[in-house]
């Protein structure tokens, strides 16, 4: 089960909180239409440690930032 | 795979990996074996190789809940799923081999005011576009399963469902070793424990494949891989519209055999059905963060058992047996990805999210056509990879694992 340490309420069960994910667009992508293409529908679905923002939807109702390995579910 | 199934299914392993073929398919599963099958069938393309990480099926071919249906909710979806209805309805009779198929007839039970409208509006989307789906009544449903409790545990009232006849499960192994016999017999090479490496591109061109066991050229590359597309489309400097979620499911232990229909209820979010061997098997919604993780949650099976006893209570005199986890590839509109990836040499068909296996043959069929011709198939154009772009997505939640 995941676990995530929520900085105001402590370690709590991922049932608690909600999944913010943050669009990252490829700099290598400058067309505006192209970027608003990738911002809309595409994906970087991280294979391995991500960057994520978790909001504690049935606690504190607040948004922290924690790393997470996609992989293992492991918090870093 | 044991001694016992080898045994009975004639599967001929190549020795060594050449280093070029006509056509280089990457994922061993449903999906890539069924293009193998029919190309080598149907085209006369037979100058094949699989490659697979693992063991064939290991991935979500042989995770998944086994529900073959076409009760979608577009009519491009509706029309695709039909057809590989039909063709699992023949696939015993095309392969020589017993696959399990049996049909069982679907009930999509509705609790709500808002869910009898979403019901009765999928069994007239259906029955327009060719796939047979009725509503019906809580008398009706009373005479087609006994076992639901009408007043759904006093919480969830059964107020009528949508029922789809030809809904139907297959045993996923058996799909598997079948399609890989058959692509086998007529010639493709397939090899296992090959783990890819990188793609050979050169300039707006894939030419091939880079593996551990060595490089392959290939005139066309066709990712079919779950869970691990975004890496492989990542070589060619490709993104694509994926985020994968872990997907769970547990059956019970075995019961004496009487849950004759398929159980689904996108309000509660789970379906059930009984396998062969009695058990019950359960699946739900896809987790809500993204992860390749395969551990199952204790959070995850009481919620879910506690959602199916409101609606089957004779469930609470079973126990858990087995639980775990497979990795669903989701897009944004809930739609598979086949087709074209804007790269030369280089198909895709990814997105099987929740409706993977009971895509299996119509997917590969249409893949084969596609890599044979180099004519997309009139069936799958709505699913391109550029309909994003063109502003056309398939908006379907047909699933009571995406709501």
């Amino acid at each position: 089960m995941l676990y995530l340490t929520c900085p105001n309420c402590g370690r709590r069960t991922v049932e608690e909180f909600r999944y913010g994910e943050i669009p990252t667009i490829p700099e290598s992508i400058t067309d505006p239409d192209a970027r608003d293409l990738d911002r809309g529908f595409m994906r970087t679905n991280p294979f391995g440690p991500s960057v994520e923002r978790w909001f504690h939807d049935y606690g504190c109702r607040r948004w922290f930032t924690v790393t997470r390995d996609t992989t293992t579910d492991e918090v870093l | 795979m044991n001694e016992f199934v080898e045994s009975r299914v004639r599967l001929t392993w190549p020795d060594r990996l050449r280093s070029e073929y006509d056509v280089v398919i990457l994922g061993g599963g449903g999906h890539g074996l069924a293009t193998a099958y029919y190309l080598a069938t149907r085209h006369g393309i037979r100058d094949v190789a699989v490659i697979e990480r693992g063991y064939i099926g290991s991935g979500n071919s042989g995770r998944n809940t086994t529900v073959i249906r076409a009760n979608y909710g577009v009519p491009e979806a509706i029309r695709f799923y039909q057809r590989s209805l039909e063709l699992f309805q023949g696939l015993e009779e095309e392969t020589g081999r017993w696959i399990m198929h049996k049909e069982k007839g679907l009930l999509w039970i509705a609790h709500t005011e808002m869910g009898l409208r979403a019901e009765r509006a999928r069994a007239a989307l259906n029955h327009a576009y060719g796939a047979e789906t009725v509503f019906i009544g809580p008398d009706e449903i009373n005479e087609i399963c006994p076992q639901i409790d009408l007043a759904g545990g006093g919480r969830y009232p059964v107020m009528g469902a949508s029922y789809h006849p030809r809904g139907a499960t297959a045993r996923h192994d058996r799909v598997v070793w079948a399609l890989a016999e058959g692509a086998m017999q007529n010639g493709v090479e397939v090899h296992q424990n090959t783990t890819v490496t990188g793609l050979k591109v050169s300039g707006d061109r894939v030419t091939g494949v880079k593996t551990e066991r060595g490089d392959i050229s290939a005139g066309v590359v066709m990712m079919a891989l779950g869970g691990q597309v975004t890496m492989v489309a990542s070589m060619a400097g490709l993104r694509l519209p994926i985020r994968s979620h872990p997907l769970q499911a547990f059956v019970t232990n075995h019961y004496q055999p009487g849950l004759d229909a398929i159980v689904a209820s996108t309000e509660l979010l789970f379906y059930a059905s009984q396998t062969a061997r009695g058990e019950i098997l359960i699946g739900a919604e896809i987790d809500r963060q993204p992860s390749y993780s395969y551990r199952s949650s204790y959070g995850f099976l009481s919620s879910c058992a506690g959602r199916a006893l409101a609606l089957l209570p004779f469930l609470a005199d079973l126990r858990v047996l087995r639980q775990w986890a497979g990795i669903c590839d989701m897009t944004p509109d809930y739609s598979p990805v086949m087709g074209p990836t804007g790269r030369e040499g280089l198909l895709v068909t990814t997105g099987w999210g929740t409706w993977g296996f009971k895509a299996i043959p119509a997917g590969g069929e249409a893949m084969a056509q596609l890599i044979a011709t180099g004519e997309m198939p009139e069936l799958i154009a709505p699913f391109g990879l550029d309909r994003f772009a063109r502003d056309l997505p398939l908006s379907d939640r047909g699933s009571a694992g995406t709501q």
